[in-house]
């Protein structure tokens, strides 16, 4: 007779199995990072290396760093251009969960006649590639003065991220026992308590889910960001893809430096918030 | 307080879930709303409780019209099927939340809060979250908070439905106890007749949004008003035979031909002569009103032993002639085999007569 397994004990065999498959995935990154470390001739050698000495010269580089044209060392515009992917990520992400949770919030629970066919538009916004309203986008940009500027490009992102965050959003808010809000409005509450006090905070593993998804798109985000931001607002990957090339060919320990600390933040955020978000993620998932 | 409802009625769409329904429920009455699934029983209490408007019609809450009125402003406590208890406070602010909207100090939060703990016994609770609970001690809690406030009158969803037989059992007897003690006006939505029967001063049935007839408990049980109620309470169901009325052997004596040929002969309500002989009638008798013979009676059937369910201290036998199965509970010790050729006596008395519009022929 067959014995149900315990949960929670995987044999050696599976565990085996999934630290292979998590190092293919993470090997990329592992590559990246200690590349960072390496010196130029390290970096470059064939076969890849993976003992060395390593240097934190990369690191210095990104943000002090000479060049052929200027001569001596000079500070760079980087830490401008992590206070920007900081800045403008972080905002428009913020206000388009802000705006979302809002507006899933009403869907959820006041629908409006042809509620689904609203949320279905919404929901088209993100269907087609983004490259293909580049060009009407990039001149009304340039038609309004909103091209090169932080809230032209916060507009944008927040805009972009409205429709996931609605989406995500309601569904948690559908996931909720509207008893519970019944209780509250017959215990004094009003619409705004039953919102504030009574549904939000069930929710917030979801907007930490949302939150952290909408981060990532956004970080990494570099084809609006190379167009429409200007010398002042530029983000780190189009900062990033600026250094490639230039004067003595593409320094790769450098470029391995700027996406290892442009890694940091993002890594931040999902740390600390690493259990709302495997709440967030597996919500619904469990039987009320 | 008094309840009162005046041609209550609920329309979703082209749906009409509470039809005109009229409803008086007295101060430190309780209430039970009784009905199968979609009857519209929990959409009224929620009329009353003002989460959901009236289409049409009034809810008076001591003699004050209140449609207008927010949940809120209308003092009245909910229980709710889920329970509903916030997911986030423990059990002490659970019970404190409705009182945050009195204006009383922490103190006095606190002493209440206390009070209701030692009523429902949920001292060692207080501090864990609702998904920490089980159901038994969410179902306390839930009540807990409901008549934490002081409301004029209590309304209560399914209060029971999510417990097993034996919490079900002993809540029943705790939320009486706790009605009891604070004499308010009470409604009780369930589908359960034994709660209703146990819990209620009155009890109404309700079938497709209608009120089929309101009644003590005793009354629903032995003289239900038509048909519906009348194979509604009671378990095992009440056996329902369509029968003719042939003849009156007496004044309340009356014979009737029963679908295949049988005849019977029984005492009957006086008002039965009111009938003409030829009509059509449904008689129903209660499986306990029902005796197994082995000689022919003229008060009684013929039929053949079907299949026999031990109950216990009961035996409940399905007898069928080929045209109607009909239920007989008898005491355990009577001897039955099943295929057994029987005649089923109907105990004098024991027959409800229906006319054909399905209402009861009673004086």
């Amino acid at each position: 007779m067959a014995r149900p397994r315990e949960i929670g004990k995987a044999g050696w065999g599976w565990t085996l199995f999934s630290g292979l498959v998590s190092l293919v995935y993470f090997f990329p990154v592992l590559w990246i990072v200690l590349t960072a470390f390496k010196t130029r001739t390290d970096a470059l050698a064939v076969p890849a290396k993976f003992f060395f000495t390593p240097t934190l010269q990369n690191f210095i580089n990104v943000f002090y760093r000479s060049s052929i044209t200027a001569g001596a060392s000079q500070a760079t515009e980087f830490p401008l251009y992590f206070f920007n992917s900081i800045f403008v990520s972080g905002t428009s992400v913020a206000l388009a969960i802000v705006l979302g949770t809002l507006a899933a919030y009403a869907f959820s629970r006041y629908p409006l006649r042809g509620n689904d066919t609203y949320l279905f538009i919404i929901l088209t916004t993100r269907m087609m590639p983004p490259i293909v309203v580049i060009i009407p986008i990039f001149l009304m940009f340039r038609l309004t003065g909103l091209s090169g500027t932080y809230w032209g490009i916060i507009l944008l992102y927040t805009a972009f991220n409205i429709p996931f965050s609605i989406w995500l959003v309601k569904s948690f808010f559908d996931e909720l026992n509207p008893e519970i809000e019944d209780a509250a409005r017959m215990d004094g509450a009003n619409e705004r308590r039953v919102f504030f006090g009574v549904c939000l905070p069930q929710v917030l593993a979801g907007l930490a889910a949302t939150f952290v998804f909408g981060l990532i798109l956004t970080w990494n985000e570099f084809l609006f960001a190379l167009l429409l931001t200007g010398v002042e607002t530029r983000t780190v990957p189009v900062a990033m893809a600026r250094t490639m090339g230039g004067e003595v060919g593409v320094d790769y320990g450098l470029l391995a430096a700027i996406v290892t600390l442009f890694l940091v933040p993002i890594f931040i955020v999902t740390y600390l918030l690493q259990n709302q978000l495997l709440r967030g993620v597996t919500f619904g998932t469990v039987k009320k | 307080m008094t309840i009162a409802l005046q041609k209550l009625t609920k329309r979703f769409g082209a749906l009409t879930a509470v039809d005109a329904i009229d409803l008086e429920i007295g101060d430190g009455e309780v209430l039970c709303l009784l009905g199968p699934s979609g009857c519209g029983k929990t959409t009224t209490l929620r009329m009353i409780a003002g989460l959901e408007w009236a289409t049409s019609g009034d809810v008076l809450l001591a003699g004050k019209r209140v449609n207008d009125l927010a949940p809120r402003d209308r003092n009245v406590a909910m229980s709710f099927q889920f329970y509903a208890l916030y997911p986030s406070l423990t059990v002490a602010e659970n019970l404190a939340y409705p009182l945050y909207g009195e204006g009383l100090g922490a103190a006095q939060i606190r002493t209440k809060v206390e009070q209701v703990a030692r009523v429902l016994q949920l001292g060692p609770i207080m501090e864990r979250k609702p998904g920490e609970l089980a159901e038994g001690e969410k179902q306390r809690v839930a009540v807990g908070r409901s008549i934490i406030r002081e409301p004029n009158c209590f309304l209560f969803d399914e209060p029971l439905s999510r417990l097993d037989v034996q919490l079900r059992e002993e809540m029943r007897g705790e939320i009486k106890e706790v009605l009891q003690g604070l004499r308010r006006a009470t409604v009780i939505v369930t589908h359960d007749q034994l709660e209703a029967l146990t819990m209620a001063d009155r009890i109404a049935v309700m079938r497709a949004g209608v009120i089929e007839q309101v009644a003590t408990p005793h009354d629903i049980f032995q003289k239900p008003e038509n048909l519906f109620v009348a194979g509604f309470i009671g378990t095992p169901a009440m056996n329902l035979i369509p029968a003719e009325l042939t003849g009156f052997a007496a004044d309340n004596v009356a014979s009737f031909a029963v679908e295949g040929g049988q005849s019977l002969t029984i005492e009957v309500d006086p008002a039965v002569a009111r009938l003409a002989p030829g009509a059509k009638v449904t008689l129903g008798v209660r499986p306990r009103n029902l005796e197994v013979v082995h000689e022919d009676v003229p008060d009684g059937l013929s039929s053949v032993i079907d299949m026999i369910e031990p109950m216990g201290a009961e035996t409940l036998a399905h007898l069928n002639d080929g045209r109607h199965d009909i239920r007989v509970v008898t005491d355990w010790r009577t001897p039955l085999v099943e295929r057994d050729q029987v005649h089923v006596r109907f105990l004098p008395g024991s027959v409800h007569v229906f006319d054909a519009d399905e209402k009861v022929v009673r004086a």
